[in-house]
């Protein structure tokens, strides 16, 4: 039996997936004007994430990514729920915050195997109760 | 995981509003994350080091509004990290008119809530700071660390918004470095061979720290051969810059920093996951890892205290520049409590032509022109970001080839502080 995918901020969306090769700092990495990957460091630098459901293995990085994502949220410019390999602590503040300041759900999900591919899309579903699901549309 | 979190009564009175709104917002944001986190229950802070003041757009204003327009307070003391203006020195930052107008209101908003308009990222230089085994809510990562290394403080690595959620609910999540065995060491560091001279001087510790953050990303370090009398501002720029490269929140100096007298001590007589020698030539491999233009080059300013600098470090700064004439502009970040404690030196630096930054960085407003670069720095965590944040070119030096280029106009190298053959 695969792990289960775990919800650890709720709400659902359907979207085109991206997936990044490397775990990215939404400080310095995220452009909240425009929904880019900016970090030149990043293999992906340039892809949008805007409105898509943003696929990594985990977060990375500063403690004010909880505030870029954020920003991103309210500017439209976000991506429209994240799947991590392991739970982040920033990444999820930053979609909480959204949620609270806002009522603009961007779901957060855990699954360990990531599995996603780019290019596909997905719902993903993510409860207050912790369990989620990821369905190809 | 939501659910497997157990509050108290007197959390619980919080949540269902017993202490007004903005508590009541404060307490829901805190146990959502502390529920994303795994942990099992909040515990007691005695101080919270706020980094929300620094702006990066409308939503952290927001946000600071909110809470205190709902009239939070502040429950514990709570310092403020730097922000975006520097308000004693308004002349130096360019910043669009508008944006700083925002900045400004957001860090009215938190000093409205009861936080301490220090506006620095060294609140350990600051007389009150936590002592060994006290909890606290400490944001920055430079502070984050040094808490946690230097003054066996326990800090997780809190940032924007839940910094100021601790702050007003005196509460924190017993998760990560708060707990006894997330604090052992995991991966040792072997520091050996390294010129007297060089290890008098910060950059070598901003080296080191450097070459520790890239290797252990996020697992605790020990750091065997460091000397027994390293300085706090000596472990500040090793902790800065480990925090920078990689994730560290935390590291132990074996016979120096007070929850390692020894190896077995800090890891807990685990066997660790990496065992990793620093040498001469991982040094000058940093020095230039962290550097884009060589020797010679032609350079356009200087940036030091990143972190703020200390007192002593604004007097070896003053020592330095003292009767020389610099060629290029030179920018020295610190604290306006230190540069209130040392007026004398400031007009030594001052009289040198240094320009003083208070209650911000070089590195994250604008401050520094374009025509004014490459930067010579003696600061890891500067010359780590600056390429990528500011699009600058940078080198890194010890204070005195920091200052030594800024009297030439290039970049000059002490090829017997680093044993450059």
């Amino acid at each position: 039996m695969p792990e289960p995918v775990r919800a650890i901020v709720p709400g659902v969306a359907t979207g085109e997936v991206v997936v990044l090769d490397e775990p990215l700092s939404f400080w310095g990495g995220l452009d909240p004007e425009t929904g880019r990957l900016i970090d030149t460091h990043h293999p992906q630098a340039g892809v949008t994430l805007m409105g898509r459901v943003l696929a990594m293995p985990s977060g990375r990085g500063s403690s004010s990514s909880s505030y870029v994502l954020a920003e991103a949220i309210r500017a439209g410019t976000a991506p429209i729920a994240v799947v991590l390999g392991e739970a982040d602590a920033i990444v999820a503040l930053g979609a909480i915050v959204a949620a609270e300041l806002y009522g603009i759900e961007v779901p957060v999900v855990v699954t360990p195997a990531l599995d996603l591919v780019s290019g596909r899309i997905v719902t993903v579903r993510a409860r207050a109760d912790g369990r989620a699901e990821i369905e190809l549309v | 995981m939501p659910g497997a979190l157990s509050l108290t009564d007197d959390d619980r009175a919080t949540l269902d509003g017993a202490r007004g709104e903005a508590a009541r917002f404060a307490m829901r944001i805190l146990t959502r994350t502390a529920g994303a986190m795994g942990a099992a229950r909040l515990l007691d802070v005695t101080s919270a080091h706020i980094d929300g003041c620094l702006y990066h757009g409308r939503a952290g204003l927001d946000f600071a509004r909110r809470l205190a327009d709902d009239g939070a307070r502040v429950t514990v003391p709570a310092t403020l990290n730097v922000s975006s203006l520097d308000l004693l020195h308004p002349e130096l930052v360019h910043l669009d008119p508008v944006i700083a107008a925002d900045a400004r209101a957001m860090m009215d908003a938190y000093v409205s809530m009861g936080c301490r308009p220090t506006w620095t990222c060294a609140p350990y230089q600051l007389p009150e700071r936590p002592g060994l085994g006290e909890h606290v809510a400490w944001a920055e990562s430079n502070a984050i660390v040094f808490a946690n290394s230097v003054l066996g403080a326990r800090t997780g690595r809190y940032g924007d918004f839940i910094d100021i959620c601790c702050a007003i609910t005196g509460r924190a999540p017993a998760a990560g470095l708060h707990l006894d065995e997330e604090r052992r060491a995991r991966t040792v560091f072997r520091v050996g061979g390294i010129p007297d001279a060089l290890l008098d001087d910060e950059a070598a510790y901003a080296a080191i720290g450097h070459l520790v953050g890239r290797a252990t990303g996020n697992a605790v370090p020990a750091i065997v051969g460091l000397p027994s009398n390293a300085t706090e501002d000596h472990l500040k720029a090793l902790g800065a810059a480990a925090a920078s490269s990689g994730a560290v929140a935390m590291f132990h100096a074996v016979g120096v920093t007070p929850e390692a007298p020894n190896l077995d001590t800090a890891t807990g007589g685990g066997e660790p996951t990496l065992d990793m020698a620093i040498g001469p030539t991982e040094l000058r491999a940093a020095r230039d890892e962290l550097s884009t233009v060589g020797v010679g080059a032609a350079v356009g300013s200087v940036s030091l205290g990143t972190p703020h600098c200390s007192v002593a470090e604004l007097g070896r700064l003053a020592e330095l520049v003292e009767g020389r004439r610099l060629a290029v502009p030179c920018f020295v970040n610190t604290g306006r409590d230190v540069a209130a404690e040392a007026p004398d030196l400031i007009a030594v630096l001052r009289e040198a032509g240094v320009s003083i930054v208070t209650d911000t960085c070089t590195y994250i407003t604008p401050i520094i022109e374009r025509a004014a670069t490459p930067v010579v720095t003696n600061s890891g965590k500067w010359a780590w970001y600056a390429p990528g944040n500011l699009g600058f070119d940078v080198a890194f030096a010890t204070l005195k080839e920091c200052v030594d280029s800024a009297v030439a106009g290039r970049l000059v190298r002490d090829p017997e502080a680093w044993g450059d053959a």
